[in-house]
């Protein structure tokens, strides 16, 4: 046996619970290759019939935006309301708008 | 040369495709599907991508001379939207299996079209307000229908878009309604704005059901889910109350209210959508030159990120 046990990479992994509906993440599995990664997902996150889609990526392959900096980021967004359509006026009984 | 075995086997998969459409499944990228069914959502997801993205151009001829700080904003935002849009589009278009610069490609040799209402000029301040308002409307009937479109990404594509689209629809209003509350001038832009943007957006929704031939086939395996008479219809239903309760009229003299909530139209000019959409519109040819130049003049910045060294950090 080596010094060093080896237990394979960090994969994210992505359940879509109902056909056509978006990918979403549901958390992280180990797997030695492609097909150990999603069979081992389908074993730890899809006991249940919880989706009829699965998607695997590596961990490392995910690129993220560091908590720290997400305040600076996004902030370019903060402060235009009027990209929302709560921001206009209307003129009373206006309908299918 | 097809086998036996190969056509029952194609005969099995094309079973099983249309037994998901049947039961409202959503087709995805890695699933089978017939070359029928994949040319027709390459041709149709790529022209609404190019339509988004083409309608940039209309808008942005106003950019410099909006009226004041506010709507100057809201126009910037709106554009962005639109490219957006373009953005999530492509990416659909692109699990098909062409590639983007592929798209752009038949764009710019006439191979692939764009909603021709694009076609048209931006001649004063409202007609910023009746593309907001019209163009923008009748995109939304349309899009709302296609959030049940049996090709997955296409179908999420249009939820996230439709989300996006309903400031677009009230900026447009709101700038009509303000132009009716202001001087005779004013109010007679407005007017002038819709009697020209009217029809064009009518025809958005494309030929008659009866002289539709795509129509059929695309119903069929529901990537179209209502035909273009019945969402030009819904459109009109819609929108002629909100002109009325501003003060505009709208330019149909044959428009006719039939119930409450319902209306029959006149005519429709299809021999100008014919000359339109084979590119004779007033602004075909500088739009899509525009296109060309801006994609040709942006050529350095990919060539520079290519060699840049951030790619591979």
């Amino acid at each position: 046996m080596k010094a060093i046990d080896n237990q394979g990479e960090l994969w994210e992994v992505f359940i879509q619970s109902k056909p056509g509906q978006s990918f979403k993440h549901a958390g992280s599995v180990h797997g030695f290759d492609k097909d150990n990664a999603i069979e081992n997902a389908r074993d730890t996150y899809t006991r249940r019939n919880e989706g009829t889609g699965l998607w695997v990526v590596q961990s490392k392959e995910i690129i993220a935006v560091a908590l720290n900096e997400s305040d600076y980021f996004f902030e370019p967004a903060t402060d235009k309301i009027y990209r929302h359509p709560t921001f206009y006026n209307l003129p009373e009984g206006v309908t299918h708008m | 040369m097809t086998t036996k075995l190969e056509s029952a086997q194609t005969a099995e998969l094309l079973a099983d495709f249309e037994k998901k459409i049947n039961a409202e499944i959503k087709i995805e990228p890695s699933d089978w599907m017939p070359d029928a069914y994949r040319q027709h959502l390459i041709r149709q997801i790529s022209q609404h991508a190019h339509s988004e993205v083409i309608g940039m151009q209309p808008e942005a001829n106003w950019i410099t001379r909006a009226p004041s700080l506010r709507s100057k904003k809201i126009l910037l935002a709106k554009i962005q939207d639109e490219g957006g849009h373009g953005l999530y589009l492509y990416s659909a278009a692109e699990t098909l299996g062409v590639s983007r610069e592929q798209y752009i490609a038949w764009l710019h040799q006439g191979k692939a079209k764009y909603a021709s209402v694009f076609n048209y000029p931006t001649l004063n301040w409202a007609d910023i307000g009746a593309i907001g308002w019209l163009v923008d409307g009748a995109a939304i009937v349309n899009q709302v229908s296609l959030q049940r479109t049996s090709y997955g990404p296409y179908s999420r594509a249009m939820v996230r878009i439709c989300k996006e689209e309903s400031f677009h629809q009230r900026q447009g209003y709101e700038i009509m309604w303000r132009m009716m509350q202001g001087t005779n001038d004013q109010q007679r832009m407005a007017q002038d704005a819709i009697d020209r943007w009217w029809w064009p957006a009518l025809m958005m929704f494309g030929p008659h059901d009866s002289d539709s031939p795509r129509t059929s086939h695309a119903m069929l395996w529901k990537i179209k889910r209502e035909s273009n008479d019945v969402l030009r219809e819904k459109f009109i239903n819609k929108t002629v109350p909100q002109s009325e309760l501003i003060g505009l009229k709208v330019p149909d003299p044959n428009l006719k209210k039939i119930s409450d909530e319902t209306y029959t139209h006149g005519d429709i000019n299809w021999e100008e959508f014919r000359q339109v959409i084979n590119g004779n519109g007033p602004c075909n040819q500088e739009r899509l030159e525009h296109h060309i130049r801006a994609h040709r003049e942006g050529a350095w910045v990919r060539e520079a990120a290519l060699q840049s060294d951030f790619r591979n950090q």
